[in-house]
């Protein structure tokens, strides 16, 4: 038997509007979940006190906060002078060549490679070779260079989308191609760069594994960017798996959705800067 | 003249900052490969064999390679569909108001770490799955699936939705004149005319899910055993990395850096897969 | 009248396309020189070759010479960025940068390192008053150049060309994106300018050559076919090929 149009309408009507629903739904439902189990727990110990350890997972989250801010400040160090200086050279200097075209292939190939491939890297090289041991400084070369590909990528297309007229222009009054670059390239990008680079930080704030191989899982108050540490991430992991503190997992775990909350709104209100100013509007 | 040394010193430094960039990545590579070499001399083809004993010097990654194969295979037959629906609805069906408070939403789930994934499955999804089943803490194939599978809907949905936007009106107008109802209309016009897009999303939802590592060490249960059903306890070959190489030494270590690069040519093999078939659709 | 600028054979190709053939030239300092032809006839790129600004194209190569005040611009050891001080361009679409008014003219002497602000007010207002744009916007200083009406955004374009001072300003269909009023605003601006400066204007359209130029250059398919006075060139030109364009048998 075949059915008529009318009746595959109806019913193909009825699986999207479900699955449009429900996967809406079952995405929101977990993050409602996290942050409603996770919010009793907040409070002055939960926030100002230290993870003291053992199987019942007491103390807080203090120096796991603070570790993360060292690690995003590490590593931002490290990854936005390389990142924006490989972009430049990309999108400004670059000669259309066998070279250019090798540089953006190994970039392409490795944006998609797993961080836990970028972990081991890193345990062997920063951890191990150079003898960083576990470390916040082994963890943030080795998030830099998870997180270069996409830096590279984000701020070429940004300087990429800047007029071409706006780069004449300046030629054509005696700039040089660096103070073109400086002066009319970069301040036009400035506000997609800034959104690159905070999706960054969003991905140091997410990312989990290939912290756990070099970070190690020290929950004391670091004091150096030699000493191990772990990220929130991390610590929900810790937690999770070796005490039996769940309501405290979900409440670090409430901590990162709200974390990512802000960036993400942080990003869309320069992504809407960034096209008043292009609109002439800013 | 000192603007002209500006910029001679600028061209040589953003010149050093690319090149050196390019070599780390490189570096990233050729080691991984590189320190896989002597486990492949060592152990031959008894690497890919299915028993992974580190103390008895057994180091077959082939149950691993299986585990994330079929979590992964999983993954995708439960989130495909969904996905698809998800983002035809969004794109042709919802109205106005709801679309614009999914979109937002959905673009805030990428963004969602892992681990908050792994640990509501921890918490929820392995205690239902071990009351179904019967047996166990509920971490299995099963368990990993579904937390995959929610983890990668969002991404494969927007841009699946981005797509079917892309798929110029016209189009679709041309195919409701003709008295096409609006499923025939997106199954005939939308559908074929956005199909590389879709791909792309499904294959960079592969290539995520392949890769994901903690959520999967949380529900997976991380037995190197081959799974005989979807209740069974597995091990990813992410995961396989995780666990074992802060206590790895000699032909172990090796071993784990023979198990990432095998990830490094899997994930390469998706990208190139997806490559191939963007290009047969462009045509 | 001094010669200010003078090509000689100057062939150009865009990868294997060539698209001007020996083409000799000159143009005389405090004129205007108009540049006409149909679309894709090479005038556009004639005029880039004037101040360097086809370098940036990339797998495009120049043969011939193009002599400013008798030296070859594209002789090795010459800079490309004091040419481009010294010829400067004004572009078919008004193009200010998304800062202030004030910083777009303020942009050229920046570059060259000035940056005591009451020169740099000084050059400021003189150069929007050369492009009498300064009663308009002298209130609006720090406001967006984006802000501007078309016309607006190209006289300050003209400004910010002339903060430079250069010794020549190239046109590239200047007002082809403008309304009537604005164009003739702009066609006044070009008797001003021309008392202190040397311009050289590409145009599709022959009235406006007819109307503002002292010598008129006719291109077809990358060749000059015929160059004089404007008066000559409308009214007894020499070659077919002119007369049946300017009389709009094609174009």
């Amino acid at each position: 038997m075949r059915l008529s149009p009318k009746l595959t309408q109806r019913i193909a009507w009825g699986f999207i509007w479900a699955a449009g629903i429900s996967a809406v739904v079952i995405l929101l439902l977990i993050v409602v979940y996290v942050i409603a189990r996770g919010l009793p727990v907040f409070g002055s110990e939960f926030f100002f006190s230290e993870p003291k350890g053992g199987i019942s997972g007491e103390g807080g989250i203090s120096s796991v906060f603070v570790s993360t801010i060292w690690l995003i400040a590490t590593t931002m160090v490290i990854l936005i002078p390389l990142g924006i200086g490989a972009a430049i050279y990309l999108a400004e200097y670059a000669p259309d060549n066998w070279l250019t075209r090798l540089i953006r292939y190994g970039v392409e190939l490795l944006a998609g490679v797993p961080s836990i491939v970028f972990g081991l890297f890193g345990f062997a090289i920063f951890v191990m070779a150079l003898n960083f041991s576990y470390s916040i400084l082994a963890g943030a070369l080795t998030l830099a260079c998870l997180l270069l590909p996409f830096l590279i990528r984000s701020a070429e297309e940004a300087m990429k989308v800047v007029p071409r007229s706006y780069r004449e222009a300046a030629l054509a009054l005696g700039a040089t191609k660096w103070q073109m670059t400086k002066s009319v390239v970069l301040p036009a990008a400035i506000p997609g760069i800034i959104t690159g680079i905070i999706l960054c930080v969003g991905g140091v704030v997410a990312e989990s594994a290939c912290l756990y191989v070099t970070m190690g899982g020290s929950a004391g108050m670091p004091t150096s960017f030699f000493d191990g540490g772990r990220s929130l991430a991390v610590h929900v992991f810790y937690l999770a798996m070796e005490t039996n503190a769940l309501d405290k997992a979900l409440a670090t775990g409430a901590v990162l959705i709200v974390l990512i909350l802000i960036i993400n709104l942080i990003t869309r209100w320069l992504a809407w800067r960034f096209r008043a100013r292009m609109e002439g509007k800013a | 003249m000192s603007r002209y040394f500006a910029d001679r010193a600028a061209k040589r430094l953003v010149f050093i900052l690319g090149v050196s960039a390019f070599l780390i990545l490189v570096l990233i590579a050729v080691f991984i490969f590189r320190e896989g070499v002597p486990a492949f001399q060592e152990l031959g083809f008894s690497l890919f064999g299915t028993k992974w004993y580190p103390s008895r010097d057994a180091f077959g990654i082939l149950t691993m390679l299986v585990g994330s194969v079929v979590v992964t295979l999983l993954a995708l037959a439960l989130a495909i569909p969904l996905a698809l629906g998800c983002a035809i609805f969004l794109a042709e069906v919802a109205p106005s108001r709801i679309r614009q408070l999914t979109r937002p939403a959905v673009e805030l789930l990428v963004g969602i770490p892992s681990v908050v994934y792994g640990l509501v499955g921890l918490v929820v999804l392995a205690p239902l799955i071990a009351d179904i089943s019967g047996q166990g803490s509920g971490s299995s194939v099963l368990a990993a699936g579904i937390v995959l599978a929610i983890m990668v809907l969002p991404t494969v949905t927007s841009i699946s939705e981005e797509s079917l936007r892309a798929v110029p009106p016209q189009y679709k107008e041309a195919a409701l004149a003709m008295g096409a109802t609006q499923w025939q209309t997106i199954r005939c016009v939308l559908l074929p005319t956005a199909r590389s897009g879709i791909i792309a999303a499904v294959i960079l939802g592969t290539g995520r899910a392949i890769g994901e590592t903690m959520a999967m060490v949380m529900v997976i249960g991380n037995s190197p055993i081959f799974p005989d059903s979807i209740f069974s306890p597995a091990r990813t070959l992410t995961g396989n990395i995780a666990l074992e190489i802060g206590h790895a030494t000699g032909t172990h270590e090796s071993a784990l850096f023979a198990t990432g690069a095998v990830l490094f040519v899997l994930v390469m093999l998706i990208n190139s897969i997806g490559l191939v078939v963007h290009r047969r659709m462009a045509r | 009248m001094d010669l200010k600028i003078q090509t000689k054979n100057l062939d150009f190709y865009y990868g294997e396309v060539q698209a001007l053939r020996r083409v000799t030239l000159e143009v005389k300092e405090h004129q205007i020189t108009a540049l006409i032809g149909p679309s894709g006839c090479g005038k556009t790129t004639f005029l880039r070759t004037l101040n360097r600004m086809n370098d940036i194209i990339p797998r495009s190569r120049l043969e011939g010479e193009v002599l400013l005040d008798g030296q070859n611009i594209y002789d090795n050891g010459v800079d490309v960025v004091e040419v481009r001080k010294r010829v400067g361009m004004v572009f078919q679409q008004p193009n200010p940068f998304p800062k202030s008014i004030y910083e777009n003219v303020a942009f050229g002497s920046k570059m060259l390192g000035m940056n005591h602000s009451a020169v740099l007010d000084e050059v400021v207002e003189k150069s929007l008053r050369q492009a009498a744009l300064w009663d308009e916007v002298k209130d609006d200083l720090k406001r967006s150049a984006l802000m501007l009406s078309g016309g607006q955004q190209q006289r300050l374009c003209i400004a910010r060309v002339l903060a430079v001072e250069p010794e020549v300003i190239l046109m590239d269909e200047p007002c082809s994106a403008l309304d009537p009023a604005a164009t003739l605003k702009i066609e006044e601006l070009m008797q001003e300018l021309k008392k202190e400066y040397t311009i050289v204007i590409v145009t599709h359209n022959m009235q406006q050559a007819a109307r503002v130029s002292d010598l008129t250059g006719f291109f077809l398919l990358g060749e000059l076919v015929e160059y004089g006075t404007t008066g000559e060139l409308f009214s007894r030109p020499r070659d077919r090929r002119t007369e049946d364009y300017i009389t709009g048998r094609f174009g």
